[in-house]
Formats: structure tokens, sequence, C-alpha cells
């Protein structure tokens, strides 16, 4: 098996997401695995993926993928994948690598199957594992063809170090294909982020309508300071223009799966549920005793987060400072 | 101008996977997902009162016929229904193939997608379509300015907002916050039975039986089983030592 790992980035940062993915590829056995990476001036991060398992990064480096756009990227990992002979081709999932790799599935004429939790070598053959129908049911899925492709939803592996040495680099030069540059990127309006942005961190801090009120945001952004983490919000929230789009959680939103998910006022929806679900601990504070969010909850409180919260926040405080 | 509107016809209520078949259920009721009614509002909004064409166009049984009435119902002009036996179990690669010969057929000046799927939460058609295409293509749109020969998205990402400018034709998929759809009238819900329905077998589209549906499928379904449950709970009543008993639990887990 020769598997290739999209290594996405923002700014200066490889994406947590897919060092866990590569950190997977590599864990696998089978044999050597390979990134592949394309922006502006991005040559120099490189070398960090060696250390997550890649034995060769693949870098096109120009200032025409600077943009975050798809087209261009499937351009350069079709060129890695044909040249490079790959036969398996691994995602984390994020609304580029989405675009990238369904176009590449068209592109290439290869199987694309998504939304994978976890991937598997079983009877020589790999098979992906798919929590389906907001999670109802676990699909094993599989490829008929080469190269296979796969995207595993966000936080599915640790970003956890292989203890790779440097990586080789190989430069990639690709002729983009008309329509692939058609599209251009004329503007940004980005937040400036707070704190670690809420897919990437270990801690979030998640607020919904039963926080009463845009400024009982305040009782969230505490808490996630004092425990180190980041700060969510519900759909519900987010529309009521209490809370910005970039930290919405659920179907729509993002798909976090932390080692503790703070759950304050919030009841517990489906659409919620499915993109907090995978968190290793939760803990929700409601007043409703009957919250749905109870029921998959590791520690259920009963009661009014504007007396529980701010001590709890001042306790953890204490604790850290002690 | 010309507008494809891509819709999906979706099974209502829990969606649940046939386990003799491995594939959606799809017996049941179903209804236009509804994200694609954001697409279907987005055309109608462009078209205004202008003398834009909106053609709505699906691949699905025959009760699919049912959501795209509903699309005609709230304003679109036509509607193409590709139905063939041969194309129950298209993966991403089949049905990418059968929509964009479907759409080859129409020469659209713009194609629109919703979010996603709201039965598989399949996110991602729109690329692998403009791709076979050959045309730009745009996702996650929370705003759309078409002009003459181009448009301007404001896109959504994980970190905030680009703003993408494309020449047309091209392809855009809408995110469930550009606009709020509207609701049939009783006399849009009369005009659809009149409207041009179109139905189209793989045959007229000139694509092989072995292309799409499960043969033309390049992705399989393996098995199928329950989820994990998850481990034991408690809960406790928020009294004046709930923060503290919060506490002891993360130390206990040794999150803190």
């Amino acid at each position: 098996m020769s598997v290739l790992v999209f290594l996405e980035h923002h700014g200066d940062e490889l994406q947590k997401g897919s060092l866990g993915v590569l950190a997977k590829a590599a864990s696998l056995g089978q044999g050597d695995v390979s990134a592949v990476l394309a922006g502006g001036g991005v040559t120099a991060l490189a070398a960090e993926a060696g250390s997550y398992g890649a034995a060769t990064v693949y870098v096109a480096d120009d200032a025409s993928f600077e943009p975050p756009l798809p087209q261009p990227r499937v351009d350069v990992l079709a060129k890695v994948i044909r040249d490079g002979g790959f036969d398996t081709v691994l995602f984390a999932n994020s609304v580029l690598a989405a675009d990238i790799a369904s176009g590449l599935a068209a592109r290439l004429d290869a199987g694309l199957n998504w939304d994978l939790a976890d991937i598997a070598v079983e009877s020589d053959a790999l098979v992906g594992k798919r929590p389906a129908l907001q999670d109802t049911v676990f699909v094993d899925v599989g490829w008929r063809s080469t190269p296979r492709l796969a995207i595993f939803r966000a936080g599915s592996f640790d970003a956890t170090p292989t203890g790779g040495g440097a990586p080789k680099v190989e430069t990639v030069t690709v002729d983009l294909e008309p329509y692939s540059a058609a599209a251009k990127v004329v503007g940004q309006e980005h937040e400036e982020a707070s704190g670690p942005s809420v897919e990437d961190a270990d801690i979030v801090v998640a607020g919904g309508r039963g926080l009463g009120a845009p400024e009982s945001f305040a009782l969230a952004e505490n808490l996630a300071r004092a425990l180190g983490g980041a700060v969510g919000a519900t759909r519900a929230v987010v529309d009521a223009g209490w809370y910005p789009y970039s930290a919405q959680i659920g179907q729509t939103g993002k798909m976090v799966s932390p080692k503790l998910y703070v759950a304050l006022g919030i009841s517990g929806a489906i659409q919620h549920k499915v993109g907090m679900q995978n968190s290793s601990v939760i803990v929700a504070i409601n007043k409703d005793a009957n919250a749905p969010i109870f029921e998959f909850s590791d520690l259920g409180v009963v009661g009014d987060v504007h007396e529980i919260v701010p001590k709890l926040t001042e306790l953890v405080n204490q604790r850290k400072g002690a | 101008m010309k507008i494809a509107v891509c819709v999906k016809h979706v099974p209502e209520g829990s969606a649940r996977m046939d386990p003799g078949s491995l594939r959606l259920d799809r017996s049941g009721e179903g209804a236009l997902n509804r994200f694609d009614a954001n697409a279907v509002e987005e055309a109608l909004r462009i078209k205004g009162d202008g003398d834009a064409e909106v053609v709505v166009v699906s691949m699905g049984p025959e009760r699919a016929a049912d959501s795209l009435r509903k699309a005609l119902a709230m304003g679109a002009d036509r509607a193409v229904l590709v139905c063939d036996a041969a194309v129950a179990g298209s993966d991403l690669v089949a049905t990418s193939r059968v929509l964009a010969k479907a759409l080859e057929r129409e020469g659209a000046d713009l194609v629109l997608f919703g979010q996603q799927a709201g039965d598989s939460d399949g996110a991602m058609l729109w690329s692998a379509v403009a791709e076979r295409l050959r045309l730009p293509v745009i996702s996650q749109a929370a705003e759309l300015t078409v002009e003459s020969a181009a448009l301007r998205v404001k896109r959504q990402t994980e970190f905030g907002y680009d703003l993408v400018e494309a020449p047309l034709p091209a392809v855009v998929a809408v995110s469930d916050a550009i606009n709020e759809p509207r609701y049939p009238s009783l006399k849009g819900i009369m005009g659809a039975k009149k409207k041009p329905q179109e139905v189209l077998s793989l045959a007229d589209l000139g694509v092989a039986a072995d292309e799409a549906g499960d043969a033309g499928s390049r992705t399989e379904v393996l098995a199928l089983a329950a989820p994990p449950a998850r481990g034991g709970s408690q809960k406790i009543e928020g009294d004046g030592n709930a923060a503290q008993a919060i506490v002891d639990f993360l130390a206990e887990k040794r999150l803190i």
C-alpha cells in the first residue's frame, strides 16, 4: 500500500487534523507514508510532517496556491498521485479538503468514502469505519478500485508525533487546468481567534440558548480561559446572533472531539449532538432535568449555569494557581 | 441566463439503512431535501423579475417528481428527473457522472447546489460535478451576487469569510444561512402541474448502465453494526456543591 496524506495549513501552521491522519496512516504499518502540501511559501512547513510519520513530503510552493481554493489543489494531487503511483489518499475533513477530495474523485474516477471515524487493514483490505445517519449505525465501507480516497471526520485521530526524522522534500510543479485557476479570492474577513480554534482545542466550553442572553457568553469564555480551552456555540445562538458562526458546533458547523466538552445551557438537539458526541468526556449543566444532553453526558448537572459556572471558574483558577 | 438547481428527494423523518441491500431505505415518504430549498430560493432570488430560466434537476426514483414539483411550486420554471432503475446505489463517482451528463445537456450559466443531503449527510457532490463539467466551483456560499458574466461569493470557512469571484458558467453550493426559502403559494402549487417536467433515462443521457448505480460505483458498503453504547454516566442536582463536584470529577479524569 502506498499512502498519501493531504496536509492542510492555515497561515504558517499545519492543521492538527491532517497531522492526526498522517500519524494514523503511519501507524497502519503499510510501508512509507507520504504527504502533500500546497500553498505560498510553505516549503518550511514540510519538515514538521516528518515527526508525524511522513517519509516524503511533496510540496507545491507557489503564489498561485496561496488562496485557500480547492481546484488548484486537485491539479497538484492528481499529478502527485499519478506520478507517484499512490493507491490510497487520505484527508482530514475541512471545508477545503472536502472540495478537493470530491473533485479528485471525479478527476480520477476514484472511490471516495467520507465522514470516516477510523480505518483499518482487515484481511489485507483497507476498511473504513463510518458512523452514519446521525451515528445511529456504524458502517464498514470499502473501495473497489485504486486510488482509494478517504476523508476523516474532525478529531478522529490524535496528532501524536511518531518520532520520525526529517522527511525528503520533493518539489512539485504543475500546469493548472484553465477552470481550476478561474476562481480568485479577492478579499478575506478572518476573525482573529483568541485562544485555540474550536476544532483543535483539547477542551471546549460551549454555550446554548440556556445561557439566556448574549452577554452570558462571558460565562463560557471565562470558564474556557480557566480550563485552557476554546469556546463553542450551538446553531440556535449563532442564528440569533449571540456568537459568531466560526464557533458553531454541530451538523452544519464544526465537528469536534475534544478530551473534555462542557455544555452550558445546551439541550442536546441532534443537530448539535452530531458535532460533539465523540468528545472523550462530556459535562453538561442545564436546568431542564429532561434535556436530551443528559442522555449522552458523562456528568450531568441539573442546575442554573449562572450560579454554577462562575463558582466553577473560580475553583478551576484557584486550582491552577495553586 | 439559465440557472440549474440540483435537488435531492430524501426520506422523511429518521433515515435508516436497509440491512438487506445495505442501502438507504427509500421505501417511505420523501420530501425535497431542506438544504436544497435554499438553492432553489437563491435561484429564484437571482432571477427576480428578470427573464432567467430556473431548471431543477434531480436523479432519483419516480417519487422524486414530488420534490421537483415542490421546487416548481416555489417558482422554478422546468424540471428534469433522471429516473432509471440502473442508477440505484450510485456513489459519488457514479452520481456525479450522471448528473453532469444531465447538466451538460442544459448548458446552464450557473449550477446551484444546497449545502448537504439531509439523508446521507453528503456535502461535496458539487465539487465532483464541477470537475466533470470542467467549471469553477465555489462552496459554502453565505452570499451570492451575479453580475453579467461573473459571480461573487462570500464563502464561509473555518477561519471566517473569503470573498471569491469566478467567471460564468460556474458551480456554486449555497449554505443554509444564505436565505429563508419561501413557502409555495396555492397559486404556485396549482401552476406547478402545468410546468414542463421531463423524465430521462440513462440511455437518453448516453450513459451506459454499467457507468451508473452500483456497477458504476467505486465504493461499497461492507457491513452494518450498532454503534457502541456510551459508558456509565452520572447525574447530580445543582445544589451549592455542584461546582466542587464538577472540579472533583475533572480532577479524577485528570482533565485539570
